[in-house]
């Protein structure tokens, strides 16, 4: 059985390297053959599951060896993949939300004519993402990362000829490039410290490293959880990766790439229990990220990128609760696979909308849609309710558990982090309820406003051999898309109650994350309680201030927050003034040194020898009698020596 | 003479070697110092004879013959053929050209000597074996004997050696004619179409008094023209100047003419 | 008279050569110093063959005189080739390794 778990990588690898290979004579036929071959991943992940459901819940790991990549003295890189409940759970997301999406390509990508590259670069995205999520070690770990990066910017950037999209491309891929580094220093000195990389006998040895050394492992993991999943400082590649076409944004968000710091910080989960000053840091990490998302996205009008704000703030969620330890890994996944079906559901409709409405992402020209778009209403309405936490729907349970979490932390750490918690999920409802209000009810403002807006560039230049200037005629999706997502809104819907009641999830993944139960100082019905009231706070302000008064078509002129959280709160601008400026500087400097004192040390060396060889060229004057004089005076030399010997 | 080369030196031979050794010195320095190679030549000759005679002395019968036939008779002769065939340029001033190099040489040279006699002086050879039991047999009997045992691999490498500088010089000496000589006729053709000579070149001499081909002939104010003497003697420097000689002559004869015109003159008048 | 006195002579003669080789430029005149120091080596063998009682030494003389002879003939027909060429047998005119 185990043998099955490399077929998981190499099917969407095969099917990469088919599309991106074939050439031309596979554009009719090349979005099914990407399609099929993310399904068999997806069957096979099932079957594999089905395979560990029947084993006893200690004997759920199933580890493959293919060979020794890198056997050198004590150096030894397996290609080896290890898959356990956690891995199963990240497979069975990964792939089958990947599917889902994959045929919502099908029916959005339909008049692109690079529809087989996209769909080749979305199966390579599949592979990167599966091979970094059952790799037994941190080495091959690393490849699927680099490949997850590398798929993303090609993803990205796919409409390379608007320079928007090939900026962000470059943007996201540099931003991770930092990330990356992390990861690549965290491997170094696991190497350094266990002699080894493999996940189990790093995890197992905890013990024996110093704390400073796990402290640094720790936060250079959490370097690269920042950087791959848009957390603060590295979060600023995120709002712009929306250039990319919509089913990539939903990709990103819902099933790949932004999980993977949540499941690294998950995996290495025992390291981090013996780093409690780097597992502090994940925690301030998520809590200012899930905070930061939230703000972001109150404040954006673009609909692609007000979700965006909210990935931020849900992956935020995810990494605090990550950082908890124990007593809140198993939410993180929980909440992590929650999001995969709510978030993928609300980009597919995103999509779907903006389909309809000739590619427009700016709300501000959205308005009443709900009675041309029903499917795509009802589909975002339940995505919209799982978000924000209604009770009995997928984030109720997820995002409750978190909260709950945080304030099991105890003492100040817990109130702040518990209170950062309930904050967000006021803020959650707050702009959750005014993209649905903006999108779906109201005023339909799009009847007079045909072009878009000059501000407001639009996200997807197919819209300019649509018709761009023409009044949009709002009309639901073919199936291809509405299928997939009504199967999310299930998900959406049921994923939460399934896991939650009966903690079925917890018992499923307790053997890999383990699991405490925390002495939380306020009771778990005050804290549902709370997140209620909170939620009725939020989700009313934003009725009364969009359902009730009309939505300008320009947005007003703001507060000062609001201004900043436009602009992503300034991060762009801090990281030009501090990165940008400072390493203008630091360059400039550093070619005066370089201009004056290396050259000068280097140029100095080459005149000197320059001078003396000048100097000896005169012996070099080419007259035969003079090198028989330096002959001569050798071989007197020659005859001194051998006498001064004879003589001692 | 056996006796004398064995186990002591006789007077005789002490006499011979310290008036011979004077003048082989002697040699040596003229070799080195002459203007002219010829000179420097002949000199290296007498020198190498010198040494043929005490090669002799030593016991070195056949050394001694041949060193006076191959070396004296036939090498020394091969120098002087080129010695010919080169001639004496204009570069053979003893006027030294590189800086400092005549000052190093004599540094070195006199160090070199002084570190050698030195070396000779302190080694101890008081006491010499002396070539008589070795020429017992007869001297070349004795060579002969060892060079086909002993050495017997040096001396026929010796005869490749001697063979392959025999092709090798006349590889290097020998040229090939690339192109077919030109005949009279095309070479005055050239000469018209040139037109930078057309008639042929002046022959040398001056008056029918010399007719030698080094002598150039004079032009009408007295001068010589360098045009009269062969190319080559030319590139030699080696034209006699005789214009200022024959003026003289002239205006000797033009003397002596006056001289005989008056004393005839007067003759005449007497009678 | 000890036959070291040959030995003396050797030495001098042999120093006279190298310093003919070092001041004339003629490279007729050069050859014939080598010549000179070459007889001087030769000299000094035969010398030595009458101080150790045998005949090696002038075995080697006599390899010296062949050898001389070899190098003799192909020395000549360089500086014969290089006149005809040069116009010149001046060793100081040979210097293309100037800078």
């Amino acid at each position: 059985m185990q043998n099955l778990i490399a077929l998981l990588v190499a099917a969407p690898l095969l099917g990469a390297a088919v599309l991106l290979c074939g050439g031309r004579r596979l554009d009719r036929s090349g979005h099914l053959i990407g399609t099929l071959l993310a399904a068999v991943s997806f069957v096979i992940g099932v079957v594999l599951f089905s395979d560990l459901l029947g084993r006893g819940a200690d004997d759920r790991t199933l580890n493959q060896h293919l060979f020794s990549w890198v056997p050198v003295g004590g150096f030894r890189a397996d290609i080896a993949f290890q898959l356990d409940q956690l891995s199963m759970t990240f497979v069975l997301l990964i792939s089958g939300v990947g599917t889902l999406i994959h045929i919502y390509s099908i029916g959005y990508m339909e008049h692109d004519e690079r529809r087989r590259r996209f769909f080749g670069y979305l199966n390579l995205f599949l592979a990167a993402m599966l091979l970094l999520v059952l790799a037994d070690n941190y080495l091959l770990l690393y490849v699927g990362w680099e490949g997850v990066g590398l798929a993303s910017y090609l993803l990205i950037g796919f409409w390379q000829h608007k320079p928007s999209a090939a900026t962000a491309a470059k943007k996201a891929f540099l931003v991770n490039r930092v990330g990356d580094l992390g990861l690549s220093i965290a491997i170094m000195l696991m190497f350094t410290t266990f002699g080894t990389f493999a996940f189990g006998p790093v995890l197992h040895s905890v013990g024996d490293a110093g704390e400073g050394r796990l402290t640094a492992i720790g936060l250079m993991l959490l370097l690269a959880a920042c950087g791959k999943s848009a957390q603060v400082p590295l979060q600023s590649w995120l709002g712009d990766a929306m250039e990319g076409p919509t089913p990539v944004s939903a990709l990103i968000h819902a099933a790949t790439m932004v999980t993977a710091g949540v499941y690294l910080i998950t995996r290495s989960g025992a390291l981090f229990n013996a780093a409690p000053t780097a597992q502090l840091a994940v925690t301030v990490v998520g809590a200012v990220t899930l905070l930061f998302g939230a703000i972001v996205g109150c404040a954006k009008d673009d609909i692609k990128k007000a979700l965006a704000g909210s990935t931020m703030s849900q992956i935020g969620y995810m990494v605090l609760a990550a950082g908890l330890g124990p007593i809140g890994y198993v939410f993180a996944i929980m909440h992590l696979v929650t999001h995969g079906f709510f978030k993928a559901g609300l980009f597919l409709g995103a999509g779907s909308v903006m389909h309809g409405m000739n590619d427009e992402v700016d709300m501000r020209r959205y308005g009443g849609l709900r009675k041309h778009m029903p499917v795509t209403f009802v589909t975002f309405g339940l995505g919209y309710l799982a978000i924000i936490g209604f009770p009995g729907l997928s984030g109720f349970f997820s995002k409750d558990k978190i909260i709950e979490a945080a304030f099991a932390k105890g003492g100040t750490e817990g109130w702040v982090l518990g209170g950062a918690a309930l904050l967000g999920a006021a803020i959650t409802a707050y702009y959750m309820t005014r993209v649905m209000i903006m999108t779906f009810f109201g005023a339909e403002r799009w009847r007079n406003a045909a072009t878009t807006s000059p501000d407001e560039p639009s996200a997807e230049p197919a819209a300019e051999h649509r018709g761009e200037h023409a009044e949009p005629h709002p009309h639901e999706s073919p199936r291809s898309m509405t299928i997939p997502m009504i199967v999310l809104a299930f998900g959406s819907v049921f994923a939460g109650a399934f896991f939650g009641i009966g903690d079925r999830f917890l018992r499923w993944l307790e053997p890999v994350t383990g699991h405490q139960e925390g002495n939380s100082p306020v009771g778990a019905a005050t804290v549902t309680i709370a997140t209620m009231v909170l939620l009725v706070v939020g989700a009313g302000i934003a009725y009364l201030q969009y359902g009730r008064r009309p939505v300008p078509a320009v947005a007003p002129r703001g507060s000062l927050l609001t201004r900043a959280a436009r602009r992503d709160l300034l991060q762009d601008d801090f990281n030009h003034v501090v990165l940008v400026r400072g390493g203008e500087h630091l360059t400039r400097s550093l070619v005066y040194v370089d201009h004056t004192l290396v050259d000068g040390v280097v140029n100095g060396t080459a005149a000197s020898f320059g001078g003396l060889s000048g100097r000896l060229r005169r012996l070099q004057n080419g007259y035969a009698r003079s090198y028989a004089v330096s002959m001569f005076g050798g071989a007197a030399l020659i005859v001194a020596a051998t006498l001064l010997m004879r003589a001692v | 003479m056996r006796e004398l080369a064995a186990y002591t030196t006789s007077t005789g031979e002490a006499i011979q070697f310290w008036v011979l050794a004077v003048f082989a010195v002697l040699g040596a320095l003229s070799t080195i110092l002459m203007r002219k190679a010829v000179h420097s030549a002949l000199c290296l000759a007498g020198t190498m004879i010198i040494l043929a005679v005490f090669y002799l002395a030593n016991g070195a019968y056949f050394l001694g013959i041949v060193q006076i036939v191959v070396y004296t008779g036939a090498i020394m002769m091969l120098f002087l053929f080129v010695v010919m065939l080169v001639g004496v340029t204009a570069a053979d001033s003893l006027k030294e050209t590189i800086k400092g190099q005549r000052w190093l040489a004599a540094l070195c040279g006199v160090g070199f000597g002084v570190l050698l006699i030195a070396g000779i002086a302190n080694a101890s050879l008081k006491d010499f074996a002396g070539t008589g039991k070795a020429n017992a047999g007869g001297n070349v009997e004795g060579l002969a004997a060892l060079i086909f045992t002993k050495y017997v691999f040096a001396f026929e490498i010796t005869g490749a050696l001697l063979i392959t500088a025999a092709v090798g010089a006349m590889v290097l000496t020998h040229r090939e004619r690339t192109e077919r000589a030109k005949t009279q006729r095309e070479l005055s053709e050239q000469r018209v179409r040139e037109g930078r000579h057309v008639p042929p070149l002046p022959a040398p001499g001056v008056y029918a008094r010399h007719n030698a081909v080094d002598i150039a002939g004079l032009l009408p104010d007295g001068s010589p023209s360098e045009l009269t003497v062969n190319k080559t003697l030319r590139a030699r420097g080696q034209i006699r100047d005789v214009s200022q000689e024959a003026v003289n002559d002239l205006k000797a004869l033009e003397q002596r003419s006056a001289d005989r015109l008056e004393r005839a003159g007067t003759e005449e008048a007497s009678k | 008279m000890n036959p070291v006195y040959y030995l003396y002579l050797a030495a001098l003669l042999f120093t006279i050569g190298a310093t003919g080789v070092l001041i004339r430029r003629n490279a007729i005149v050069v050859f014939m110093c080598v010549e000179l120091m070459l007889n001087a080596c030769n000299l000094a063998f035969v010398a030595f063959s009458r101080l150790h009682g045998n005949l090696d030494g002038q075995i080697i003389a006599f390899f010296t005189m062949v050898v001389a002879a070899a190098e003799v003939v192909v020395g000549l027909a360089i500086i014969v080739s290089l006149f005809r060429s040069r116009h010149s047998a001046s060793v100081d005119d040979a210097s293309l390794m100037k800078l």
